[in-house]
């Protein structure tokens, strides 16, 4: 896909987010989601082996969204990429719907892991990485961790698993914007010096635009070519991109949002009737 | 003489015969190769295990991540580990996707013994008896434990399975089948009272209802190996037969197979209960046999409730 279709995806899955967020019972994680939208969209839409009309097909890459709560940039990729109607994304989370609070791999198609709590999708990446290799497959295995989450220790038993079985088929980005539920990150708990403590731990690292399509999909050919380490990019980004009263305002780490606020984010993400759901 | 037999090497003879017949079986370890004796496995199929090292989370995650491919993954540890330091890695992330793993723990309930409290899994049926989609079984002995590995491996979703490290007296025979959901009546004396054991509790259940029966006094001796779901049906029949039921097993008294036969008696036919177990204390470092007997797990304590459970229905 274009550089321009891939950012003009990204687009399409942020105003899915200010709409699933309106739609949804209660609060929603508007931030956590529209930071990774980029991510998601070069995933989804330009890196990742997939087939739509069968999801479990073996032979598919992975993704598995550690930052189980940035579930509303999933959800829309997946529909966007044809796992399930558009429509859906209203439903989430209403009683009985498909999409759940935080990603659920029985109750929806595509979700590859079930995430939520934090620290806890890496070592499940690593497992179907061992998988991988074990079955002679050539899958890759993507995961997306929040840059707070990384403070869970269980993330860095999986690092050193990682690197210690030299899996090369396995790539995640650290969403490096710098909040978490309640403040910053390196004021919470200091998560610094990011890249060099991924290094020790034996993973190839690269520092990236977390916004710039173009640089996520070089970062993941790249990665590609390693061999025998996992390779991570510390993504750069800022929580609520795209939508002006919401970057860098921690409010929107969780939370509902008035008719007003959600008529303005559209009007700022230059939605129109037939990019509606 | 009496055949010894650890559940823990059961497991590892099981393991392995599992290993040959499907090639679909894979072990995830967290530095626990030799005393979860899946080393037999590991030297035939070196290319199916994984070793986390000393990271219990990750050993579970990783086991679920192999399981998502539709892998059979065994993660052994110990039962302390399993079910307290990675039991939200079993119930959000094996559970609740129902995957098809199967964790196995070691030095469950006392057989940790001379390691001490932190060794001792004595409250691990009950943490994972409450988690939903949850199997978990308890085999008697090595014979069983081997059995019980080819069972719960075609068993597809999540198990547990407690296993020790003590050589204990052997009940089962190679002939001996073990079905998963069963209640297995091992000694029919008669109708006064039905002793209701699980894991390595049953010997001592076998040597009570000897004791028993030289005292007049007629029991059965019944063995929960599938503590959830609990064959509600045989131990509602067992209960109405005798009136009187004493449980034994080598668990608190608080959320084991005491606490499962309860529930199920109190829905479904009140009868007089006793339960023998670790009375909900922390113990200490000793020989296995010795916490046993310290702790009020044995053929006397066992004898003494049924007596008095079969003397109060009378009443």
């Amino acid at each position: 896909m274009s550089r321009e279709s891939l950012e003009e995806m990204a687009r399409l899955i942020r105003i899915d987010i200010i709409r699933s967020a309106y739609a949804a019972p209660g609060a929603t994680h508007e931030g956590p989601a529209l930071s990774i939208a980029d991510i998601c969209a070069v995933l989804y839409f330009e890196a990742m082996r997939l087939d739509p009309q069968n999801p479990a097909w073996p032979d598919r890459d992975r993704f598995v969204l550690s930052k189980g709560h940035g579930y509303q940039a999933l959800y829309s990729a997946l529909a966007r990429r044809g796992f399930f109607d558009l429509k859906e994304l209203e439903t989430l989370r209403h009683l009985h719907s498909i999409l759940q609070g935080h990603p659920d791999m029985r109750k929806t198609p595509g979700v590859d892991a079930t995430s939520g709590s934090l620290g806890n999708g890496l070592g499940i990446a690593v497992g179907m990485a061992l998988a991988g290799r074990l079955d002679r497959k050539d899958y890759d295995v993507f995961v997306v961790l929040g840059d707070g989450e990384i403070q869970e220790g269980s993330i860095w038993e999986a690092a050193m698993a990682a690197a210690h079985y030299g899996l090369s088929h396995l790539i995640a980005f650290v969403d490096r914007n710098g909040f978490q539920s309640t403040g910053t990150v390196n004021e919470t708990m200091r998560v610094d010096p990011l890249a060099e403590k991924w290094r020790a731990f034996g993973w190839n690292v690269e520092e990236i635009d977390g916004h710039d399509v173009s640089a996520i999909a070089a970062f993941i050919q790249r990665a590609r070519c390693q061999e025998g380490r996992p390779s991570v990019a510390i993504a750069h980004t800022v929580k609520g991109k795209g939508v002006s009263f919401m970057e860098n305002n921690n409010k929107w780490h969780m939370s509902g949002l008035t008719r007003e606020e959600m008529e303005r984010a559209l009007v700022e993400l230059g939605a129109e009737r037939g990019d509606a759901a | 003489m009496t055949l010894r037999m650890s559940t823990r090497e059961g497991f590892g003879q099981g393991l392995l015969a599992v290993g040959r017949e499907r090639s679909d079986v894979v072990v995830v370890a967290a530095d626990t190769g030799k005393s979860m004796k899946t080393n037999y496995f590991a030297a035939e199929f070196p290319d199916r295990v994984f070793d986390t090292g000393i990271a219990e989370q990750d050993m579970v995650l990783v086991a679920a991540g192999l399981a998502t491919t539709g892998k059979v993954a065994f993660a052994t540890t110990y039962a302390t580990l399993a079910t307290l330091r990675a039991c939200e890695q079993i119930r959000s992330f094996v559970a609740y996707p129902r995957l098809n793993v199967k964790v196995v723990a070691g030095m469950s309930g006392l057989t940790g013994d001379l390691e001490g409290v932190t060794h001792q899994g004595i409250e691990d049926v009950g943490v994972m008896r409450s988690i939903p989609n949850m199997t978990v079984v308890c085999p008697a002995d090595g014979i069983a434990a081997k059995k019980a590995v080819k069972a719960i491996a075609d068993h597809p979703g999540p198990v547990y399975m407690r296993v020790g490290r003590n050589d204990t007296p052997v009940v089962y025979t190679e002939e001996m089948e073990f079905r998963l959901g069963e209640v297995v009546v091992h000694r029919d004396g008669g109708d006064d009272v039905a002793i209701l054991a699980s894991g390595l509790a049953l010997p001592i259940a076998l040597e009570a209802e000897k004791l028993l029966a030289e005292e007049g006094v007629k029991a059965k001796v019944a063995e929960v190996h599938t503590l959830k779901p609990i064959n509600t049906e045989a131990v509602v029949e067992l209960a109405r037969a005798t009136g009187a039921i004493v449980t034994v097993e080598d668990h608190n008294v608080i959320g084991g197979l005491g606490s499962a036969v309860a529930e199920v008696l109190g829905e479904h036919y009140p009868c007089r209960l006793k339960r023998v177990g670790i009375p909900d204390c922390f113990t200490e470092s000793a020989p296995y046999e010795e916490l046993l007997e310290a702790y009020g797990i044995s053929a006397a304590a066992v004898s003494r409730a049924a007596k008095e459970v079969a003397q109060e229905k009378r009443r």
